[in-house]
């Protein structure tokens, strides 16, 4: 090996220490609130009503995500037109978009001030309302409908072209077409996609906060963050963390059992020759057309809605946008730092770098920030005042949180530079920093440039545990915009939306850029 | 017989054209450049393609359109079977895709799978089979179908000098018995000897009518002697 052992000892203590770090944020935290956890018996009968209402909106949320996405990516699979490569990548555009954003656009269609409202009352009917239940679930799906259909879309791609010209030669009805096509394919995406979108629905915190709420709407997250905010009930804001902790440890355990799937968006625009499409085009394009009127529609009235009262924001937001870069920015370094330690580190050792990146995903998915914020709370507490950290710790919060993302796309970069290049290192006896300057920078450029893209968009539209640290004074743009959507001034809302949006949008576009164009990259 | 009456079977940018036809009982080799051609032109008597000239006509009647109504066969070099069903049900779609069966078909099916050796093998399912195996289930599907076209795209590619000769040895009983006409698409001269009296050259978007094999290798005309190479 052309490493020396030296290198290889000091790059396996520095993954080792990023693994324990991630440990003690995730599992230490969770210790600390038990401490001062009072056991379930703080708990109230709302409490109780709160567990339930947290399994139960994320069990509907799932179902229907995974249901509408089954037609929606049947439908994509199935059909060719203009503007379906640019349709896919759209899906995938959720997944950045800040969750407060999202929010503030399906109330902008749905709400009680909305266009279907205000449709419904021309007609002669009465208004809708969100709040609550109808809110959360509703936005649970317009955040995972596109996820599940991606996922599916990888089933349908990973179809072998010769598969379908055998059950089209055996003249198939549709109930053999499914049981010979469709019904495997589903029955292998659909339980880890089910258990996926379930996990991230027992974590959501600000779809809760935003639209959630009263005796019938609130979540875990919603009711630690009322106890610790409202009532400054710090045992109970444990004992309900401890709950939640078990829930989704329960759950990820779950997750060692079904595979959850993993989209890298390759191979979604193949489209394999369908002999069925003509005859499903009309249902099909209505689904198409129904899921990306859902999809767009909200964005839309925001964005729309916003421009027209950008100039008269608040004047908060240049600092609130300064903030958020602050911490995007220290996130982001932060994430990309430990990811890249780890890769290092593990990515020569076969299954483990696999096991290693699959386990670091699902204790991401299955630790709730609000958890952590509590926990970290109860940690500093005795020490200092928390809130002064509000800052370096919600960036901390944040780039663990965006770490099993980009540990995804960059382990198996740096694998394949291993696997691909080492032998050539050393027949060719190259310095090391023509290794590093010339060889790993280029390959690795890309995936590291589009892997801090996402930690720097999740950052940024981050608004889990800055809400349970910030004073008054603290703003970022997600915060600002849920204060200003608290005190019902929606067109400044809308406007800081739109700041919000163009500011991720555009540090990730940076980031995702800067990798591509490094002189090299692939 | 299948009869190709001036046909034009056009593929996006591509196009092949064909005029002739193929007696019955016939194995012929469809060979030829790589591009050239012979998937196009197995996918449109297959009815994969639509022809956009002329008509395909089967014992002097015209194909139907829906692929599974043409009285014919067709076998992958991969992926004929289905990963999630049995041996038993992968053969028995040939007679009926949903996989509802009367006591009768049920005994066309073991009887097949016997014929190809594979009576054990029933219940197992494809991941548990060998290459050869699964060839054999797809012959035993062919077998069962009974239909009087076989089209084959380089079914035995994949298979080492021994395996292929033990399929050709399956595939020539199949046919033997009930004189089915075979089409089998092959880049390789020796598996085309060996399987075939008659090839079609596909070359240049244009299928040519078939010829004695022999003689077409003895004296190849440009496009065959460019493909050949130096080798005879």
């Amino acid at each position: 090996m052309a490493d020396s052992t030296i290198a290889i000892i000091l790059r396996i203590i520095l993954g080792g220490a990023v693994l324990a770090a991630l440990l003690g944020f995730s599992i230490g935290t969770a210790v600390a609130v038990a401490t001062q956890g009072q056991g379930l018996g703080v708990l109230s009968l709302a409490d109780w009503l709160a567990i339930r209402f947290t399994l139960w909106q994320a069990c509907i949320s799932a179902g229907l995500s995974v249901g509408i996405a089954i037609p929606v990516a049947r439908a994509l699979a199935r059909q060719s037109f203009i503007g379906r490569q640019a349709l896919i990548t759209l899906l995938g555009a959720p997944f950045i978009l800040p969750v407060i954003v999202g929010v503030l656009g399906l109330l902008a269609v749905f709400g009680r001030a909305g266009w279907i409202s205000d449709f419904l009352t021309w007609a002669g009917f009465a208004r809708l309302s969100i709040y609550g239940p109808p809110g959360v679930i509703l936005a649970h799906v317009f955040f995972n409908l596109p996820l599940a259909t991606r996922f599916l879309l990888q089933g349908w791609a990973a179809v072998p072209a010769e598969r379908f010209r055998v059950v089209h030669s055996l003249a198939a009805s549709p109930w053999a077409y499914f049981r010979l096509i469709e019904w495997p394919l589903l029955r292998t995406v659909l339980p880890g996609a089910f258990l996926l979108i379930f996990l991230l629905c027992l974590t959501s915190f600000a779809v809760a906060l935003a639209v959630g709420g009263g005796p019938k709407g609130t979540t875990i997250e919603l009711a630690i963050y009322q106890a610790f905010r409202l009532d400054f009930d710090l045992s109970k804001a444990a004992s309900l963390a401890v709950v939640q902790f078990s829930l989704c440890g329960g759950v990820a355990m779950l997750a060692f059992l079904v595979p959850l799937p993993q989209t890298d968006g390759l191979g979604l625009d193949r489209l394999p020759q369908r002999f069925d499409a003509y005859a499903h085009r009309t249902a099909d394009c209505l689904w198409i057309f129904c899921a990306t009127a859902f999809l767009v529609m909200p964005l839309s009235a925001v964005l729309f809605r916003g421009v027209g009262h950008i100039h008269n924001l608040p004047h908060q937001v240049i600092v609130a946008s300064l903030t958020s870069l602050l911490i995007a920015l220290t996130s982001t370094i932060v994430c990309i730092a430990m990811a890249l330690s780890l890769a290092l580190a593990f990515a020569r050792r076969g299954m483990a770098a696999r096991n290693l990146a699959e386990g670091v995903g699902i204790l991401g998915l299955a630790t709730s920030p609000l958890v952590v914020g509590t926990g970290l709370f109860v940690m500093i507490f005795p020490f200092a005042h928390p809130m002064t950290f509000a800052v370096p710790i919600t960036a901390s919060v944040n780039a663990m949180m965006a770490l099993p993302f980009a540990l995804r796309v960059l382990m198996p970069a740096v694998r394949e530079i291993y696997t691909d290049y080492l032998h050539l290192r050393c027949s060719l006896n190259m310095t090391r920093w023509f290794w590093l300057s010339r060889i790993v920078l280029p390959r690795l450029s890309r995936p590291l440039g589009f892997a801090a893209g996402l930690a720097v968009a999740l950052s940024m539209g981050d608004l889990g545990v800055i809400a349970l640290f910030a004073d008054p004074d603290l703003q970022t743009l997600p915060l600002l915009l849920y204060r200003l959507m608290g005190a019902y001034r929606m067109d400044q809302a809308a406007g800081v939306a739109v700041v919000l949006v163009a500011q991720s949008l555009a540090l990730f576009w940076i980031f995702d850029r800067g990798g591509r164009g490094y002189v090299g990259s692939k | 017989m299948l009869a190709l009456n001036k046909v034009r079977f056009q593929q996006g940018d591509f196009a092949l054209s064909a005029d002739f036809s193929v007696p019955t009982g016939a194995r012929v080799a469809v060979i030829g450049p790589s591009g050239g051609g012979k998937s196009t032109f197995l996918n449109g008597i297959a009815g994969f393609i639509t022809s956009d000239a002329g008509k395909v006509l089967w014992d002097g009647e015209v194909m139907p359109d829906h692929p599974g109504r043409r009285p014919l066969s067709i076998l992958f070099q991969d992926h004929n079977l289905f990963p999630h069903l049995s041996v038993m049900d992968n053969v028995a779609v040939g007679i009926s895709p949903d996989m509802r069966l009367s006591q009768v078909q049920r005994e066309q099916v073991s009887a097949a799978l016997e014929q190809v050796g594979l009576a054990d093998k029933s219940a197992a399912y494809p991941r548990d089979l060998s290459g050869g195996q699964l060839g054999r289930v797809g012959l035993a599907r062919v077998l069962l179908r009974q239909r009087p076209l076989l089209l084959l795209d380089e079914p035995f590619s994949a298979l080492g000098p021994a395996l292929k000769d033990e399929m050709l040895d399956v595939l020539r009983g199949i046919l033997d018995a009930k004189a089915t006409t075979a089409l089998m698409v092959t880049h390789d001269p020796k598996d085309a000897l060996a399987f075939a009296d008659q090839a079609i050259l596909v070359a240049d978007g244009c299928a040519t009518a078939p010829q004695p094999i022999q003689q077409l290798f003895k004296a190849p005309p440009p496009a065959l002697r460019a493909y050949l190479g130096s080798r005879t």
